[in-house]
């Protein structure tokens, strides 16, 4: 009975084990959404087409909450010794993962040809938060600038032309003015503008430094700049707009509520990122259009959003399939679903010449603002120690939006700050 | 050979407990404590040994002093609050009122729901705009408010959800309490003449000393480990104003990765819990009523 009963079991765990060592291979990886629609329904929709197209491979794709979640998740995840294969990170904790030694270069798993092909194909300045010394460490995949928003219905209320956006700063402060509205009771029921400053307004602002012509890292990871008369300008601006101006509301102003003031009404024109695109396409009650960001000196914006990383410690077989995964994801039909579903802007110029992007273009105009900012866009801010120097970077423009300290001197503390932590890498 | 049966037996019993107790708490603090005393290991350098470094880094981090005085006024804001509020909640609902079950019922509401949830739910409350607060607010004429985004408030938004979280749950200790207090005390006092407030609290407080030490001891630890409504709805801003310790230890070592540090914060921790734990059993327990 003994003997029977433990052959069945012997029998058993044989077919489970040779099973599961059969040829498929297994890619889990972790992705974040940063945006409002369906970034994650679409994300499993493009690995369930690739997972059809290729028996062999089997895809985990695992939501991993905002940008900072989705680095925690990676990093404890390597750190505990079960790295996933690959990940959709932001790109600008480049500097991290390669101090923590965590990430492998995809120079490593690249012919001479595909580096020039494949790699050479991405716009430039997606590539710039993307690479340490020419050296490939993400691969650019949902990324984006941010745009201007503006609502249409109450540009002809406020009597300005609907077809005729801001081009300035001037500009930008002079519609807000006559577009912010005034209640019955005496309060402000709709603000001008809105440029939300709570949790990461550096993202943001770095628009309004390049417009002014500033700096703000030697795009080395090891210095900032902050603590300059460009970068300090652009932050003046930002906080004269509901300090002085009055045309933004005060205090510093939720991300992910930002659309939805929008969409109420509370706020006429918006900044925020292209990868909202869909979700206000789809959801706001008024005519709306989109621009680019206001010039100060020039037009300016940051590239933003999240790259390819590959891991270390990945096994070979894996590290070919995340490669084929990762071509097919950034080829031009699936940057174009990517792009359609989102609003980010597909990384690649090919990506933009097949028909379906055409058609789509054509019917929806404000999907190639992003893309033609491009020819302005400069790198995101990225150091090394990212998260605490980012941080720091945040936390004095959260400061000076509530208020509590001018713009000359946080920047001058946070140069401070940061210089504490950048000085042993340098 | 009896009383050494006895004696085996009782160790058979402890040792279980004890393994788990030693192996998930004691070694783990012990080499938190071990921890502190080295640099952060990173991939091209390893830790070294710092002595009383990071120690030094913590005592010159205006940061740390700024999230331990949000914990201590966290504590004092929430524990009194939740206590006397939950005391208040269970002498009302033990009394015969009409629809008391759907009151007892939406008391302890709170307790059920995920912290996670409870978040959610008063970001949107909070929300400035669109948020309920704001509605009623902008309805009644005054300007529109934002509590979580100003640095003068948002302690105390985040401390108004730790105490709506909480009152519900040691409501319940409350009314149990309540309910063990032999009812022919209150007849007798009464029929001496007694009104209802020296009846409160000359019989039934002190005899909820014991329950209000437990609860206290409870609202001590809660106001220390819950941390949840902080990632939700402020992520410890403006500028660390609503960060509380735990939070700090959290960031300095899954964010910032600087792993060293988070185990002196820890350490930190630990102590002061350690010190509040004594404080409490022995100071209070002369004062427990157990008749």
């Amino acid at each position: 009975m003994i003997k029977t009963f433990l052959k069945i079991i012997s029998l058993f765990v044989l077919t489970i084990s040779l099973s599961s060592s059969a040829k498929a291979v297994e890619l889990e990886f972790y992705f974040p959404v940063a945006v409002g629609g369906a970034a994650a329904t679409t994300v499993e929709e493009l690995s369930n087409k690739y997972m059809e197209l290729n028996p062999g491979v089997t895809l985990k794709p695992i939501y991993a909450g905002s940008y900072t979640d989705a680095t925690t998740k990676a990093i404890t995840a390597a750190k505990g010794g079960n790295p996933p294969p690959m990940a959709v990170l932001i790109a600008i904790d480049i500097f991290k993962f390669y101090d923590e030694d965590l990430v492998m270069p995809w120079d490593d798993i690249l012919t001479a040809e595909e580096k020039e092909n494949w790699i050479g194909g991405f716009y430039p300045a997606f590539m710039k938060n993307s690479q340490i010394d020419g050296v490939t460490y993400g691969i650019p995949f949902q990324r984006s600038t941010p745009v201007l928003y503006y609502n249409k219905d109450a540009f002809r209320e406020a009597g300005l032309d609907p077809e005729r956006p801001p081009q300035n700063w001037a500009e930008q402060l002079e519609y807000a003015k006559k577009l912010t509205k005034k209640g019955s009771d005496g309060n402000i029921e709709r603000y001008g503008i809105r440029i939300p400053t709570k949790g990461f307004p550096s993202w943001l602002t770095s628009g309004l430094i390049y417009q002014n012509g500033g700096q703000m890292t030697n795009g080395l990871g090891t210095e900032t700049f902050l603590d300059t008369p460009e970068v300090i300008e652009a932050v003046q601006y930002l906080v004269d707009l509901s300090e002085k101006h009055k045309v933004m509301r005060p205090g510093t102003l939720e991300w992910g509520a930002t659309p939805k003031a929008f969409f109420e009404g509370q706020t006429a024109m918006m900044w925020t990122t292209t990868g909202n695109l869909t979700n206000v396409r789809k959801n706001a009650p008024f005519d709306f259009g989109v621009a680019m960001l206001p010039a100060g000196k020039s037009f300016g914006a940051p590239t933003g959003g999240g790259n390819f990383y590959i891991f270390k410690g990945t096994p070979a077989d894996e590290l070919e399939a995340t490669k084929d995964f990762v071509k097919w994801m950034t080829a031009p039909d699936q940057a174009g679903v990517w792009t359609m579903a989102t609003g980010y802007v597909a990384p690649r110029p090919d990506a933009w010449e097949t028909q379906a992007m055409k058609d789509y273009v054509a019917d929806f105009p404000p999907a190639l603002v992003a893309k033609e900012q491009l020819a302005y866009a400069d790198a995101e801010f990225s150091t090394y120690e990212n998260p605490k120097t980012v941080k720091i970077f945040n936390t004095a423009l959260e400061n000076v939006m509530s208020g509590s300290i001018s713009p000359a001197d946080a920047m001058k503390q946070a140069q401070i700050d940061i210089d504490k932590i950048l000085k042993d890498y340098r | 050979m009896n009383k050494k049966n006895n004696l085996l037996n009782v160790f058979y019993l402890l040792v279980p407990g004890f393994v788990l107790l030693i192996s998930f708490t004691h070694i783990p603090a012990v080499k938190t404590l071990m921890n502190s005393f080295y640099s952060t290991a990173k991939g091209r350098r390893a830790s070294k040994f710092v002595g009383l470094e990071n120690y030094e880094t913590l005592w010159l981090d205006a940061t740390f002093w700024k999230v331990f005085s949000n914990n201590i006024i966290y504590a004092l804001g929430v524990i009194p609050s939740s206590i006397l509020l939950s005391l208040g909640m269970a002498l009302w609902v033990n009394s015969k009122i009409i629809g008391r079950p759907f009151l007892r019922f939406s008391y302890f509401l709170p307790t059920v729901l995920p912290l996670i949830a409870v978040g959610n739910i008063w970001l949107f409350f909070y929300a400035p705009g669109f948020g309920l607060i704001d509605q009623i607010v902008t309805s009644l004429g005054f300007p529109s408010l934002n509590i979580l985004g100003s640095q003068e408030s948002s302690l105390f938004g985040v401390m108004a959800v730790g105490i709506w979280k909480e009152a519900g749950f040691y409501m319940i200790f409350y009314l149990a309490g309540l309910q063990a207090i032999p009812p022919d005390l209150k007849e007798a006092a009464m029929i001496e003449g007694a009104n209802k407030w020296y009846i409160f609290w000359r019989i039934t407080f002190p005899l909820l000393t014991p329950t209000t030490l437990f609860v206290s001891v409870n609202a001590v630890i809660n106001s220390f480990r819950q941390i949840d409504h902080i990632v939700v709805m402020t992520q410890g801003g403006p500028d660390y104003a609503s960060t509380l310790l735990l939070y700090y230890i959290y960031e300095s070592a899954f964010v910032f990765w600087d792993t060293a540090y988070a185990t002196t914060l820890s350490v930190i921790l630990i102590l002061l819990l350690c010190l509040i734990a004594i404080g409490q059993f022995f100071v209070l327990d002369k004062k427990v009523h157990y008749q």
